[in-house]
C-alpha cells in the first residue's frame, strides 16, 4: 500500500490598499454603483495610456522586504492576452519576466511547535479585472467594471506545503503580513484577499512532482482547507484505481465541499505575454527601498518573539497575539494597566473577550469591553476583591454597557466576603445543615469535601473568597 | 524553425483574428522566415547584453497616489451597444 503524500502551492491575490487606482485615477473604493468608478483608462477607450501609481509600487516593495526578498532594481510590465467581458482591454497587465519582487520566504509554526519554511517565489503587481454577473439577467451577463484596475500583488510560493493545514497556517501568516503593514485591508469577503490552489500527490519520499489541478478563486480559509483537503482525497481515489491526473482547472463547491472540472479550453494557459509598450520599465533605486525600509512596522513574528522576553508568554499564545495587530495593541494596552500576570490577561483576551467577540460578530477595535477597562476588571481579580468566576459575571455586564469593573462591583454588591468570621458563620451553617455528609467525610469518604465547598460558595452567592473556604472547612472537619 | 499552419490557425483563433486557409498558408511562410532569421541573430553572443524591454532608453514615471476622476458613466454607456442598472450587458457567458 503506497503513502502518499500532498505537494501544495498558493498563488494569493491581495488588493492593495491605494486610493487610486493602479493605471488611473479612478478610486478603487469598494461598493460604489456599477460603473461609476471606471474611466476611459479602465475601460480601454482608444488613445488612453496608463501611468503607474506609486503607492502601489511602494506596497509592493514593502511586501517584499517583509518576506526577506529581493526587490527588482529593475522591473517590467507585460501584458497578458486572453479574452473576457471583463477585462475590456483584451489583455491584463501584469509582470512575467521582471517581477518587482523575487525569492522571499516565510517561516510557519506547525502544531507541534516546528518551524517551517515556505519559499515565495514571486510577487509582481498587476491590475485586477471587472466583475460579471451572469444571473441578474436571463440571455445576458452583466459586467460592473469598477474593479478594473484596482492594483494587486500576485503572491506565489514555491510547492512548499504538504497539507492543507500547512496551507492554511502559510495563507494566514501572509494575510497577517499585509494587514500589519497597512498594505490591504485583507477583506475576503470583498475578495481583497483570494487563493488559487495548486495540489498534486506523489509517493511519500519521492523527489518528482506528480501532476498537478488548480482550484481557483477561493475567498476563505475554511474553503481553501476543505478545497484542499478534498482535492488530495479525490487524487488518491484516481491514482489507486489506476486511473491518471489530468492537469487542470477546478472550481470548488462551497455547496458540496468538492472541487469539479471547468470545462477546459484549449486555449487555456496560452496567454502570450510580451512587454507593454505603454509603460517603461520601472526603476527602484536602493535609496527608496532602505526608505521604506526603515518604515517598516514592527512585524508578526517579531512582536511574537518580543511577547515571549518582554511578557514571559509561551510561543503558542504569543503568536497567537501578534496574528493581528489590532489584537496585539489590545494585549499590550491590557497588560501595561494591570498588575494582573500577563498569562491572565493572554488567557481573558482569548477567552471570554474572543468568546464575546465571536457571538456578536464584531472586531476587536469595536469592543464595547476596552482595553482600559478589561485592565480595571483584572486588577480586581488581581487584589482578591472579586474571583476569578464574580469576574466573568462582570465582564458580561460591563459587555452590555453597565459601566467599568468598579461601577458595577459596587453597585451590585459583589465584593469578594475574605472576612474570615463571616466566612466561619457560613461554614458552620453548612456543617450543620448536612450531618450526615459530614459523617461520611469523617468515615474516609474525602469526595465529600467538594460537595461541602460548593454548599458555602452557593450560600455566599459565589462571593466567598474560595481559598479561605477551603482552609476554613479543612480544619472543621477534622 | 518553421511555423506550421496549425499553429498560425491556434493564434489567429486566440486573437480573435479571421484568417482563411490561403491567408494563413501565406503567414505560416512569412513568420517562419522571421523566425529564421531571428534564429541566425541567436548565434551572436550576447551575454554581456541586458535585454530591452523598451525602446526608450527612459525610465517610467510614477503618479502621485489621489483620485482625480469622476464619475462619467452617462456619457460611456451612450456608445455601449446595451445597459442596465449602469451594467454593460454582453452575450451571455458562462464558464
Amino acid at each position: 500500500m503506497i503513502r502518499w503524500e500532498a505537494v501544495i502551492g498558493l498563488e494569493i491575490h491581495v488588493q492593495l490598499a491605494t486610493q487610486s487606482k493602479i493605471f488611473s485615477a479612478a478610486s478603487t473604493a469598494f461598493g460604489a454603483e456599477p460603473n461609476t468608478q471606471a474611466c476611459a483608462v479602465d475601460l480601454g477607450l482608444p488613445g488612453v495610456l496608463p501611468v503607474l501609481n506609486l503607492e502601489a509600487v511602494r506596497m509592493a516593495v514593502m511586501f517584499g522586504l517583509a518576506i526577506d526578498a529581493t526587490i527588482a532594481q529593475h522591473s517590467v510590465f507585460a501584458r497578458k492576452n486572453y479574452f473576457y467581458p471583463d477585462l475590456p482591454k483584451g489583455y491584463q497587465i501584469s509582470q512575467y519576466e521582471l517581477p518587482i519582487v523575487e525569492h522571499g520566504r516565510l517561516e510557519i509554526t506547525l502544531d507541534d511547535g516546528v518551524q517551517k519554511v515556505i519559499g515565495i517565489t514571486r510577487a509582481h503587481l498587476e491590475e485586477d479585472a471587472g466583475k460579471s454577473l451572469h444571473e441578474e439577467f436571463d440571455e445576458f451577463t452583466g459586467v460592473d467594471l469598477n474593479r478594473a484596475g484596482t492594483p494587486l500583488i500576485e503572491v506565489v510560493s514555491e510547492p512548499d506545503m504538504r497539507s492543507a493545514k500547512e496551507a492554511i497556517l502559510y495563507m494566514k501568516k501572509i494575510h497577517s503580513i499585509v494587514r500589519y503593514l497597512g498594505i490591504s485591508d485583507g477583506n475576503m469577503q470583498e475578495g481583497s484577499f483570494r487563493c488559487d490552489a495548486n495540489v498534486s500527490i506523489r509517493p511519500a519520499g519521492d523527489a518528482g512532482y506528480g501532476t498537478r489541478t488548480e482550484i481557483k478563486n477561493l475567498n476563505s480559509f475554511r474553503f481553501v482547507e476543505r478545497a484542499i483537503d478534498f482535492e488530495i482525497g479525490r487524487q488518491t481515489a484516481v491514482l489507486e484505481d489506476g486511473g491518471e491526473i489530468a492537469q487542470e482547472t477546478r472550481l470548488y463547491d462551497d455547496v458540496t465541499g468538492e472541487t469539479r472540472s471547468m470545462r477546459s479550453k484549449e486555449e487555456a494557459n496560452d496567454y502570450r505575454y510580451f512587454p507593454d509598450p505603454d509603460l517603461l520599465p520601472v526603476v527602484i533605486p536602493q535609496d527608496m527601498v532602505e526608505a521604506i525600509r526603515g518604515q517598516l512596522p514592527e512585524l508578526p513574528s517579531e512582536k511574537a518573539t518580543r511577547f515571549c522576553t518582554q511578557y514571559g508568554l509561551d510561543a503558542h499564545d504569543a503568536e497567537t497575539l501578534a496574528t493581528s495587530r489590532e489584537l496585539a495593541e489590545y494585549f499590550e494596552h491590557t497588560a501595561r494597566h494591570t498588575d494582573a500576570k500577563a498569562k491572565l490577561v493572554v488567557n481573558w483576551i482569548t477567552g471570554e473577550l474572543s468568546a464575546a467577540l465571536n457571538q456578536d460578530h464584531i472586531e476587536i477595535t469595536e469592543s464595547p469591553v476596552s482595553s482600559t477597562m478589561l485592565a480595571g476588571l483584572l486588577n480586581r481579580i488581581e487584589d482578591g476583591t472579586i474571583s476569578g468566576k464574580i469576574a466573568k459575571d462582570v465582564f458580561r455586564s460591563m459587555w452590555t454597557g453597565e459601566g467599568d469593573a468598579d461601577t458595577i462591583i459596587e453597585s451590585r454588591g459583589l465584593r469578594q466576603i475574605t472576612d474570615d468570621s463571616e466566612i466561619e458563620r457560613l461554614v458552620d451553617q453548612v456543617l450543620q445543615d448536612n450531618p450526615e455528609q459530614v459523617e461520611q467525610f469523617r468515615s474516609g469518604k474525602d469526595k465529600v469535601f467538594g460537595f461541602f465547598v460548593g454548599r458555602v460558595m452557593k450560600l455566599s452567592q459565589g462571593k466567598a473568597n474560595p481559598k479561605q473556604v477551603n482552609g476554613l472547612l479543612r480544619k472543621k472537619l477534622k | 524553425m518553421s511555423i506550421s499552419l496549425e499553429e498560425v490557425l491556434n493564434i489567429s483563433h486566440l486573437a480573435r483574428l479571421h484568417v482563411d486557409e490561403e491567408q494563413a498558408r501565406q503567414y505560416a511562410a512569412d513568420l517562419s522566415k522571421i523566425l529564421a532569421w531571428v534564429q541566425q541573430m541567436n548565434q551572436v553572443d550576447t551575454r554581456e547584453v541586458v535585454p530591452m524591454a523598451h525602446p526608450l532608453d527612459v525610465v517610467q514615471r510614477l503618479r502621485e497616489d489621489k483620485v482625480t476622476e469622476t464619475d462619467q458613466r452617462e456619457k460611456f454607456q451612450t456608445i455601449a451597444p446595451r445597459t442596465d442598472k449602469g451594467l454593460y450587458l454582453v452575450p451571455k457567458v458562462i464558464e
